[in-house]
């Protein structure tokens, strides 16, 4: 790892919005995922022109292609998101996303999928907190505001999924681009970090079987529209009529 | 009890003078010299409201790349010494302690520079 | 007769206010820990993250809406016994919602954006409303106490009365809802919740008024004419039967439900500590013993009998608000009906909280909060209810 000051001497020489520079580097050489949006290179002091409604991302997973055993995509969530601290009692631990080992008692079936913040079009977490820190993204990423979050934690009661965790002790190890701390709730964000500049979630990529699936479900032209077009999909506690953002196969 | 109002006027006023006898003023180290997005003076009086304004947008609007970036702030800003904009010579703190403004950010973000997450990492080419 | 609470037991006075202040400066103690080390040294965790100050704090809430009753009574309903009871009515109405409001206030994550609450609203929240219910009803029984007491006032008092009325079942009403709205979680989402917290708050304020009231006439030497007892243990039998009725009907609901049977199964019969306090500390303590004393002959004979249904009320309450509150989240989410889960966010798991010392401090000092204020204040000011047992007699308003 480079020293923190070579980091440092060669940010000050670049333009000041240097790292969107790199981000646009970067994306120029990635070969676009169909669907994702294009950022603007920022040459001079340009920002992006934000999130828009006429995108809904969403998320693909099958099923059928996760392993028991595997937790690629818990541990890239972790490593990504900066989510490593050392929790006393497990219980306490944030998790944004996790695998589900499920059971049929009566056949003996058994499968896994991993689960997470899915995303919904009509969040409950979103109606019920005071702040409204917990809010809907124009392109349908749910997030949680830090800024105004008072950790008063109904969001976690509201959320049929049990995708929300409360930070329960003061941390110091963050990651710079996913600034979480004490007392505010939190939950998957989709990696709007890295969304937004063009790139997949963490778990998505890192997904050894391919079970994942990220995309933008208005865009007629993306793999995943096309898939959940002709493809038969299900959404977890689909009678609760939420219009989910993560659909799944195999369940 | 004239005197006691007298008595009591008198330390209620001198009270802040002699609790800030013992503190000095703030010594800033600038680490990268003419390289900040605004002058110093409006720097000292409108940081906070450009942070803020700037969190809004980026966090509920999704707009990326704006100038009053905090991120880039602490890196250009963090002492060469520890990395970070707080503690000894730390640029926020320094300021801050001595105004006794409490600083909420660092609860949630990162104030040491040079820490990049994974996806910034493969982005510029670089081990995280 | 003294009005206020007696300048005589002065002592007794600076020994209540020291032990009342003590129990609330411990509540405060408490709170700092979490908030200075974070909710990690509690006993919550990611499933159960409302533990026993949000049991305490709800309780609390819930009773202060209900204790204003007494005055409604008086006023909005006109019934002579309860009109000397307004005043001190309101003023427990006041203590007890910011006992309530301390404690869960106390409890939040980030306890220092409690400005940030009230500038920033989201009004499709209860917890939102709340930010207007609260205050308004500060003002509102603020108001109305004054106009019952200033003389020169009296006959705007039923104007207020009314409002604070009005005002404080929308208040409940959202109280209750803040778990009827939740769709999420087989325990809530019901629409009968709402009134059953409008109901359990008229049980829990009465029992708590009438405690009050007979620690301040037992501070005064004075005692409450035997008729006038009568009428209120009648009336605090009759919200505890109401009560009973909605959490009847609540949980016959549920087993009727399917999908419902599991939780209610957990609740009731082998959910460990959550059947023992709902069968033992909700229904025998809080509803069958309170039944009995205030309303079987051999039992009503037993001195202090209408004090102990009231105590035994306030216990059953807790109880209960426990098993919903606490039961509600150590009960699992049933995200895949039929199969079991199991993973490391503990889903499909039942979750086993400990309130940790820190905690039960804090919902202790709610108590205290509530108690040192209303002792306070009743010591300055004219809130002992004085009965005019002759002319109540004569106008028949103790024969009903």
């Amino acid at each position: 790892m480079k020293e923190p000051q070579d980091l440092i001497d060669n940010k000050s020489r670049r333009n000041f919005v240097g790292t969107a520079a790199i981000a646009g580097a970067g994306l120029g050489t990635l070969a676009l995922a169909p669907g994702l949006q294009l950022i603007q290179v920022s040459e001079a002091n340009t920002p992006s022109a934000g999130a828009s409604s006429k995108v809904r991302w969403g998320m693909l997973i099958d099923t059928t292609k996760c392993a028991s055993g595997c937790d690629a995509c818990v541990k890239a969530c972790a490593t990504e998101n900066g989510i490593n601290e050392t929790v006393k009692d497990p219980r306490q631990g944030s998790q944004w996303i996790r695998k589900i080992d499920l059971k049929n008692p009566k056949t003996g079936q058994e499968h896994s999928l991993p689960m997470l913040c899915q995303h919904c079009e009509h969040p409950p977490c979103v109606d019920v907190c005071p702040t409204g820190a917990s809010m809907k993204r124009a392109d349908g990423i749910v997030l949680v505001d830090r800024h105004i979050c008072i950790g008063c934690r109904y969001c976690m009661l509201a959320c049929p999924y049990k995708a929300r965790s409360l930070v329960h002790q003061p941390l110091t190890a963050q990651n710079p681009e996913v600034p979480r701390g004490q007392g505010c709730v939190e939950a998957c964000t989709f990696c709007v970090q890295r969304v937004d500049k063009g790139m997949l979630p963490a778990c998505v990529e890192s997904c050894p079987e391919g079970a994942m699936l990220f995309g933008d479900l208005n865009d007629p032209n993306s793999e995943i529209a096309q898939r959940v077009a002709k493809e038969k999909t299900t959404q977890v506690r689909g009678d609760l009529n939420l219009n989910l953002g993560v659909r799944y196969q195999g369940i | 009890m004239k005197r006691t109002l007298v008595g009591l006027a008198a330390i209620l006023l001198l009270a802040p003078v002699c609790a800030s006898a013992g503190a000095s003023k703030p010594t800033l180290k600038i680490e990268n010299p003419g390289q900040c997005i605004a002058p110093v003076a409006e720097m000292r009086v409108n940081h906070m409201e450009m942070l803020k304004h700037t969190r809004d947008r980026t966090l509920r609007q999704g707009i990326r790349g704006e100038k009053a970036s905090l991120n880039e702030c602490i890196n250009c800003h963090a002492s060469k010494v520890t990395g970070s904009v707080l503690g000894k010579d730390g640029f926020c703190q320094e300021c801050h302690s001595y105004a006794a403004v409490k600083l909420d950010c660092w609860d949630c973000h990162q104030p040491k520079a040079g820490k990049l997450n994974v996806g910034q990492a493969e982005a510029a080419g670089v081990k995280p | 007769m003294q009005t206020e609470m007696s300048k005589q037991s002065g002592q007794s006075f600076y020994g209540m206010a020291a032990i009342g202040g003590l129990i609330s400066l411990l509540g405060v103690a408490g709170a700092f820990y979490m908030e200075h080390h974070g909710h990690q040294v509690s006993g919550m965790n990611n499933q159960t993250f409302w533990g026993l100050p949000h049991v305490f704090a709800i309780f609390l809430i819930v009773a202060a809406s209900g204790v204003l009753n007494v005055a409604s009574i008086g006023t909005v309903f006109g019934k002579k016994v309860y009109k000397p009871r307004g005043p001190l009515s309101g003023l427990l109405a006041i203590t007890f919602l910011a006992a309530g409001l301390f404690v869960i206030m106390l409890d939040l994550g980030r306890a220092d954006r409690l400005i940030i609450a009230m500038t920033h609203v989201n009004w499709t929240s209860v917890f939102g409303w709340n930010m207007v219910l609260y205050p308004v009803f500060f003002g509102l029984v603020g108001l109305y106490v004054w106009l019952l007491m200033e003389r020169r006032m009296y006959a705007y008092a039923k104007t207020a009365g009314v409002a604070a009325f009005i005002w404080r079942l929308v208040m409940t009403t959202g109280t209750g809802s803040i778990f009827g709205f939740v769709v999420a979680r087989q325990a809530y989402n019901s629409a009968v919740i709402a009134p059953m917290f409008i109901i359990m708050s008229f049980a829990w304020g009465l029992a708590a008024f009438l405690i009050f009231q007979r620690l301040m006439f037992g501070c005064n030497n004075t005692e409450l004419h035997p008729q006038v007892r009568e009428r209120l243990n009648n009336l605090l039998g009759t919200f505890i039967a109401a009560v009973f009725y909605f959490v009847v009907v609540y949980h016959l609901t549920n087993i009727y439900f399917a999908k419902q049977t599991g939780f209610e199964q957990f609740i009731l019969l082998n959910g460990g500590i959550f059947p023992k306090l709902f069968w033992g500390g909700y229904l025998v303590l809080g509803t069958i013993i309170p039944m009995l004393l205030l309303y079987l002959p051999s039992f009503q004979r037993i001195q202090g009998a209408g004090i102990i249904a009231s105590v035994l009320t306030i216990i059953g309450g807790l109880c209960f608000l426990y098993v919903f509150i606490i039961g509600g989240q150590a009960y699992p989410l049933d995200m895949f009906p039929g199969m079991e889960l199991k993973s490391t966010f503990f889903d499909g798991h039942i979750d086993n909280y400990v309130p940790s010392t820190p905690e039960i401090l804090l919902s202790i000092g709610g108590f205290g909060v509530a108690f040192t204020l209303t002792l306070i204040v009743t010591r300055v000011l004219p809130f002992v209810p004085q009965d005019d047992v002759a002319k109540l007699q004569a106008s028949g308003a103790l024969h009903d």
